[in-house]
Order: structure tokens, then sequence, then C-alpha cells
């Protein structure tokens, strides 16, 4: 079990080098934003640990948890994509105007 | 398998698909946009999956969390300006390394204290309380830094380096007995409570400007204790997710150390050893040409070639709107105008290209540095605004200047330069910039948004 997990995270941590290493400068931000957004994958844990009630401090930490997840993710993907509606080519119709 | 497992994990798949999808959509803006919208539908498929879990039979808090996360969560991601984005991120990382602990701290408590913790399991645990710990209140204090609620300046005293070594080790031999002797319930959380600490200690020393790689690398460890946390509860989309977060931290901080000829060594902990002696140059002798709004306006309007050089100083005083007016106007002659963005210009990787795309700058004028360089010499004007280390031609010839090797901006290659500034007084590297005594440089003092509004009144005029 354990060393199947650490198949998975070498190889995901290979592929994440491969497909990150092409993301232009230009978008390193939105790049930052998403991964963060991205992180809030802890929300599958906390989901967990907030509603199996298994103690009351379990359930304590894991509804904090869950807040803190939650914030990530709906901040996350709200903001990078506010972020990336941003950027644009110049429009047609603008440029026929300026001559 | 039973049915309700195999659906979880087909969730879960998908998923981790579809994140890596997404992250691939960034690599060109046209596609970007879209991948991302797919990522969040991987999210929220595996929030679903996680939902039909046989082991949750309250629904109650969860339901608590999401409510109370999304509430908080709408407003950071809708409201915050753009020029607030490092610090924006910086919190966020801390809410992201937070969850990871509680849920690591919870999974031990859970587990009779470490009773019925496996070796490797506490190892996956232990590393997932670390990172997460110490992401917290590094991120935390990266906020404050920031947000400028703590100095921005490096803090220091004497015998930090053997201080925090200590602490860093203790921690370190806290988490190896752990891992011998899982049920040690007093080790386990004066290891958290040690985390939080090295968190403190690792960022207060770091400055100001330092704070692009401390921010990818703080995005990197927070991608780490959620892989952690994967490991420690045997789910893969936790790790995967986890291992692509880390990866792209990693990577950006790998850069932006480049960006500055910095070793990640040196920035980390470059502010333990001597204080820098700043090659402070002396400026006596030399004089800088200023500038009248006036002057500055009739060279801009009869230039055919415009190269923009947005630095920190332009962010502070929000002035990307009126840099666009006055590109227009360029333009509108005529003339044509680009952006050459360095690397670390801002307070976080791409800073820059967001706050110019904001105020609509069409992005296939954002130039890379190694793009742009060779453009310097056929400018007409290079318009410096607010930056002031990434133009010093002193990090190519003089081996005594603190930035002696950092990749510049060829900006002394342009026909003749208008450099924007408040006042005299040396960037942070606290050298003197030879580039403003250049007789091809005029100074324009000021406010960089009042300077330039004033530029843009003057040209409408001359037109």
């Amino acid at each position: 079990m354990t060393i199947l997990s650490l198949y998975v995270f070498v190889l995901a941590g290979f592929v994440g080098y491969q497909v990150i290493t092409r993301v232009p400068t230009l978008l390193h931000t939105p790049l930052m934003s998403a991964t963060n957004a991205i992180s809030g994958i802890s929300l599958v844990g906390s989901i967990v640990a907030a509603g199996a009630r298994e103690s009351t401090v379990a359930t304590v930490l894991g509804t904090v948890a869950v807040t803190c997840a939650t914030i990530n993710v709906v901040g996350g993907f709200l903001i990078t994509d506010r972020m990336l509606k941003m950027f644009h080519t110049r429009e047609k119709p603008k440029a026929e105007e300026r001559k | 398998m039973t049915t309700r497992e195999l659906l979880i994990q087909a969730t879960y798949l998908v998923a981790s698909v579809l994140f890596i999808l997404g992250l691939r959509s960034l690599t060109a803006p046209a596609t970007a946009r879209r991948g991302m919208q797919q990522a969040a539908v991987g999210m929220l498929l595996a929030i679903v999956g996680t939902l039909l879990h046989e082991q949750i039979v309250d629904f109650r808090f969860i339901l608590l969390g999401l409510a109370l996360g999304s509430a908080i969560g709408y407003p950071l991601g809708m409201f915050v300006p753009m020029t607030a984005m490092p610090q924006r991120i910086a919190i966020s990382h801390m809410f992201g390394a937070l969850a990871a602990t509680l849920v690591g701290i919870s999974e031990f408590y859970n587990a009779g204290n470490g009773g019925a913790v496996g070796h490797a399991r506490m190892a996956a645990l232990g590393f997932e309380v670390l990172f997460g710990a110490l992401t917290v209140t590094g991120s935390f204090i990266a906020f404050g830094k920031l947000q400028e609620l703590l100095p921005g300046r490096p803090l220091t005293f004497k015998g930090q380096n053997a201080a925090n070594g200590v602490l860093f080790l203790v921690t370190v031999a806290l988490f190896v007995w752990l891992v011998v002797e899982p049920a040690t319930p007093w080790a386990f959380y004066l290891m958290a409570a040690l985390a939080f600490a090295v968190g403190v200690s690792l960022v207060v020393p770091i400055g100001g400007a330092d704070m692009p790689v401390v921010l990818s690398l703080l995005n990197s460890y927070a991608g780490l204790a959620s892989s952690a946390t994967g490991f420690a509860i045997g789910n893969n989309v936790l790790i995967i997710a986890g291992a692509l977060d880390g990866a792209s931290g990693f990577i950006l901080s790998i850069a932006m150390s480049k960006a500055m000829n910095r070793s990640f060594g040196n920035v980390l902990f470059g502010a333990f050893g001597a204080p820098v002696e700043s090659a402070k140059k002396l400026a006596e002798g030399l004089t800088v040409h200023a500038v009248t709004a006036e002057d500055a306006a009739i060279q801009l309007a009869y230039a055919r070639k415009v190269i923009v050089v947005p630095g920190y100083g332009m962010a502070v005083a929000q002035a990307q709107h009126q840099v666009r007016e006055l590109a227009d106007l360029v333009e509108k002659n005529g003339g044509e105008v680009l952006y050459a963005i360095h690397p670390v210009a801002g307070r976080m990787p791409g800073h820059m290209n967001v706050l110019l795309a904001e105020a609509d700058v069409p992005y296939d004028k954002l130039k890379d540095m190694e793009e742009v360089n060779h453009e310097f010499q056929n400018a007409d004007v290079a318009l410096v605004i607010g930056a002031n280390d990434v133009v010093n031609p002193a990090a190519k010839h003089d081996k005594g200047s603190p930035i002696y090797g950092m990749p510049i901006l060829a900006v002394q290659d342009a026909k003749s330069i208008i450099v924007m500034k408040r006042s005299m007084s040396p960037g942070f590297a606290g050298i003197e910039n030879e580039l403003f005594y250049d007789p091809k440089t005029s100074m324009l003092f000021g406010d960089a948004k009042a300077s330039l509004a004033r530029l843009v009144t003057e040209i409408k005029q001359q037109a």
C-alpha cells in the first residue's frame, strides 16, 4: 500500500514537473492561485474527519479543516478565473478604429 | 471493492485527470480559463465522491464547514484587488496547510493517540503535521510582511542561526522518535508545537524583496503537506494533487532564485550571515538630469518605439491604468509600445503581468526579459516606472555590487531613458544606480500615478 502510494507520488510529481515547466512566466501568478485552489483537495481528508463522528476532538478539528480547505477551493478557483478573464489579445475592431 | 468504493475511486480518478488537464491548459492564455473551469469541476467531483464515503455518518458539521468556508472564500476570490494578490495567496497557503495539519492531528488522536499507528503511517502523519504546521506560521508571517503589518526588512538577532538550528534539530529528533515509537503523544504534540515555531523562524529573517521565492516555497510545502495526508489516509487523489502543487511551488522558487542570480540557500539563509556590505558608490561628482513632464511628453509623443519597464513602484502607486492610457496615446501617434517584464518585478511570480492585464494591456505586448532585451537598442524611449535594481547596469560589470550577476533588463541600450521615481533613494539592494546618472537618462520625480497622469494630459494637448 505504501509502496504503491510512493509510485503514485513520484509519477504525479514527474507529470507535474513536465506540465508546469511549460507554463509561461506570463501565467505564473494564475498558476500559483490555481495550485492553491487545488491544494484545497485536503477537503477530502477533512470531510471524513468532520463526518465520521469518531470523537468530539476529531469532529471539531475536522470541521475547522473543512472550513479552511473550502476557503482555498472557493476563493482560489474564483480568483484564478477572475485573473484569466483579464488576459486577452487586442480586440480586432479596436485596431481598425485606430487606422 | 463494493460499488460504493468503486464509485468513489472513479470520481477521484476523473478529478486527478481534470487537475492535470487544468494545469496543462495554463501553458497558453487562450486555453487557460476553460481548463481551470474543468479543474474546478474535478474538485466538485472529488467532494461529491468523498461525501459518499461510508465512514461518514453525520453531515451537519461538514455542511457547516462548507458553508462557512464558502462565505469566507467568496470575498477572498471576488473582491481582493490584484495588487494585494501576494498577501492573499500567502494567507490561503495558511488555510490549506492548517486543514492538512488539523486532519493529521485528528488522525493521530483517533488512533488511540498513536497507539494504533504503524511506523510507516506515523512517518506520513509526521510529515503531514511538520510541513503543515511550519507552512501555517510561515505563511502567516509572509502575509504580515506583505500586508506591512510586520516590517518588511529581514529581522535578525544575535545567535539566531544557532537558536534556529537547535529548534530544527529537536523537531526532527522528535519526528524520528515518533516513527520508532508512535505511541508517544507528548512527543507528537510537542513536535507539532515546535513545527509552528520553525515556520516563524524560517520566514522572519527573510526580507520583503525575497518574497517571491518564499511564497513559491510555501506553495510547495502546502502541497507536500497535502500529499503526506494522502499517504496517511491512503488516498491517491490527495497524493496526486499535493504532488502537483509541490512540483509547481518548487519550480517557481527555483525560477525566482535564478532570476535574482542567487542560490536557494542564499535567499533562505542569506540574512543569517553578516549584514551585506552595501557597496555604496559615491554619487559625488555625478549629476542627474531632471526633466519636466512637458519635455518628457514631447519625447514620448514622437517616439516610434517605447518600451515600458514597470516595477514595484508602479504597483504600489496602482498606476497601471495610467500606463495603459499613456501607451494608447503613443500608439495613436503611430508609435509601438512594448512592456519589458523582469521575472522578479512585483512581490510574487508573474505579478506584474496580472496587474497590466487588469489594466487591459493585451498580453502579447508583455515581453519576458529574454524576449525583449535585444529590442532595447531599437527603442526611442525606455520608460522606467518605479523599477530600480532590475535595471541597474552594475549587475553586469561591478563585481563588488551585491546584485552582481543578476540578469537585468538592458534599458541602458535604449536611445533615451525616462525614469519615474519618487526620489533618489536607492532600492532594496541599497546601492546607487548608475543608470540614473547616464547622460541619456532623464529623471521625472514624483508619484508614478500623478506623473503619468500629467504626461497623458501633456501629450493630449500636443495632439
